[in-house]
């Protein structure tokens, strides 16, 4: 019968996938808290930074920094990882962040009897600071995750003291995440490009809602940003910085009139993570252009 | 049901559900065997038996058993109330979603994503784990009832009736989902769109001890409409002069088909293909008699979403694919097959 020919075949292609030789082979003995596997870039960055990055065996689709992390076996998007993926990697400890699931394929790292530490993702400099402490003690790394810490919040503190120091006008920046038909998307309050502009010594343009929102050509005017704010992965995707400020609801804002655009990699600007403080000493050379900020004693390093 | 199927059936119909029971088992081997982790065939027969280590008892027990019984259930679940759906209505092209329960499923999933936070920010009770699912098939329900009550005048469901209702009814749906992807932030949206793709990597033991029922008690009752979904064939008139009931069966046709596919959306999101041409596909072959598209439609309906999350799981290990892009990946060019065998 043709029916169970055809499904015979399926069956067979469906055997003979290249699925089969893509499993990873298992019971490599490792020593506990040898083999980490690390779900969410902010993670990712901070067990490099942490001088453990050959102890990862994986990671997420969004750890793609350092450029290592690109290289790691990726178990998918953070939010529909499978559990079995997950084991398949062997990993002695799971790193994840509060957002990794579905819960049914976390729970099930436990019941297999890999332990699972869960970080916080929040984008303000006390989460950061929290959550490379955090990677620290899971990792058993304190000593130098203090170490980072101590030098994130000096060159913080060097950063604002030189700001209140010189005390230059704020200028009103509004960041463009993406621009796609529905119009630019504009960060309002409480995104992480928020707490970098303040960090900065910018002002957000938008104040009126919180997160991203397609941003009105009316919206852009009132707000009347005088330099606008971007990531390089979204002016690559638009085709450039004029295609951006030629953009209606730019043109006739200030920062359009004045051609004025930053662009930082997303990662970098966004990620707060441990390069957080020369992300932000960055943002703030660009913004206040006639300002001498002193260099900074620890940074890992930009983009 | 008692009476002896036509003799004058068909080649093969009489054959297909032993064949499509067969391939069934075959399925539900194979996605017990595939996976990420390597684990041979004799270890996943102790692993079965309660002999497995450790790890292997966790993959094939905790997670490969789980995950092929709620695929099955689901894939069953949705051919059976796509072939219940295109009896009634008696078009080719009715699937699940066109009695408005995947797109009020797909409304409540929306705003259990992005406004799930104040939700549970005022009922801290809310289990957020727990609250789409329920949140999915409880709004699939309501917006089959709405599509059910417009269309109903004096007693008597109109079916055209139900298909224009169940077209506005998810327009509406569409756009407030709609408003709430424009309200939702980078995350949400992506959560919601994977939502949309389908998976079954949340199907534990009690996800799929709760989702069983709800998708069995459908799926053991809507054969029983196969004879008098036969009559209706002819038309409802004629059927009413057979003596069939057709406003009843109207009914139990539409509520245990939106039970079916909400619990179905609920467990899994939204899996697409199925429900539209498993049917199609067993017709093909068997001919339009609904006590062999109904079950046949289930057997192959499981087969068919098993193998696909089998594949989904291991096609790009260690990540997982969304299980709806294989069904369609699948069982597209499946049915594009048979049709070019008919048309020869």
């Amino acid at each position: 019968m043709r029916l169970t020919t055809g499904l015979a075949l399926l069956l067979w292609a469906a055997a003979a996938s290249p699925a089969a030789a893509a499993t990873v082979a298992e019971g490599a003995a490792v020593a506990p808290g040898g083999r980490i596997l690390s779900l969410g870039a902010a993670v990712t960055e901070i067990v490099f930074a942490l001088d453990s990055g050959d102890r990862l065996v994986g990671a997420d689709s969004s750890s793609i920094y350092p450029p290592d992390a690109d290289r790691l076996p990726k178990v998918g998007y953070v939010r529909a990882l499978g559990a079995e993926g997950l084991l398949s990697l062997s990993p002695d400890l799971v790193l994840a962040t509060e957002e990794a699931g579905p819960p049914a394929a976390i729970e099930a790292l436990a019941a297999a009897g890999v332990p699972v530490a869960r970080v916080g993702e929040g984008t303000s400099v006390a989460a950061a600071l929290a959550r490379i402490s955090a990677v620290g003690a899971a990792i058993g790394k304190d000593v130098p995750a203090t170490t980072l810490r101590a030098g994130i919040e000096r060159d913080l503190a060097t950063l604002a003291a030189a700001m209140a120091a010189a005390a230059p006008a704020r200028p009103r920046v509004m960041f463009v995440l993406s621009a796609g038909r529905g119009g630019p998307m504009v960060a309002g309050t409480g995104t992480a490009a928020d707490s970098m502009i303040t960090l900065a010594g910018g002002a957000n343009a938008i104040d009126g809602y919180a997160g991203y929102k397609p941003l009105a050509p009316e919206a852009a005017a009132t707000a009347e940003p005088e330099v606008i704010l971007t990531t390089t992965q979204a002016l690559e995707s638009l085709g450039g910085a004029d295609a951006l400020l030629d953009r209606p609801e730019i043109a006739a804002t200030p920062a359009g009139r004045a051609r004025r655009l930053l662009a930082f990699d997303a990662a970098y600007l966004l990620g707060f993570g441990p390069r957080m403080a020369q992300a932000a000493t960055d943002l703030a050379r660009a913004l206040h252009p006639g300002l001498a900020l002193p260099d900074l004693a620890s940074a890992p390093g930009a983009p | 049901m008692s009476q002896a199927l036509p003799a004058a059936g068909r080649a093969g119909a009489r054959r297909i559900l032993p064949a499509l029971a067969l391939v069934l088992v075959a399925m539900l081997v194979l996605s017990l065997v595939l996976g990420a982790v390597a684990v041979p065939p004799d270890r996943v027969l102790a692993a079965l038996m309660g002999q497995g280590t450790g790890r292997d008892a966790v993959v094939v027990l905790q997670l490969r058993l789980p995950r092929a019984i709620m695929g099955g259930a689901t894939g069953a679940a949705l051919a059976v109330a796509g072939a219940t759906l295109q009896g009634l209505f008696r078009n080719p092209l009715a699937d699940p979603g066109l009695i408005g329960v995947s797109s009020g499923a797909a409304l409540a999933a929306a705003v259990t994503i992005v406004l799930g936070g104040h939700l549970t920010a005022l009922l801290p009770w809310l289990q957020t784990a727990w609250l789409l699912p329920v949140a999915a098939f409880a709004g699939g329900l309501v917006a089959t009832r709405v599509v059910g009550a417009v269309a109903t005048r004096d007693g008597v469901t109109s079916a055209p009736g139900m298909l224009l209702a169940g077209i506005a009814v998810n327009a509406i749906a569409m756009a407030l989902v709609g408003l709430l992807v424009w309200m939702s932030d980078d995350r949400q949206l992506r959560d919601f769109t994977f939502w949309t793709l389908g998976s079954l990597a949340g199907a534990d033991w009690p996800r799929t001890a709760l989702a069983l029922p709800l998708l069995l008690v459908p799926m053991l009752l809507l054969p029983r409409l196969a004879l008098p979904l036969n009559a209706m064939m002819l038309g409802e008139r004629e059927a009413g002069h057979l003596g069939v009931a057709v406003q009843r069966i109207k009914r139990q046709a539409v509520v245990l088909s939106a039970l079916a596919v909400g619990a179905a959306v609920a467990a899994t999101g939204l899996i697409g293909f199925v429900g539209l041409v498993v049917p199609h596909l067993v017709r093909l072959v068997a001919g339009p008699d609904q006590r062999l598209v109904i079950p046949g439609s289930a057997l192959l309906g499981a087969s068919l979403l098993m193998g696909a999350d089998a594949l989904a799981r291991t096609l790009a290990a260690p990540a997982e694919l969304p299980v709806g892009l294989l069904t369609s990946a699948i069982g597209g060019p499946f049915f594009l097959w048979l049709l070019t065998r008919r048309a020869r």
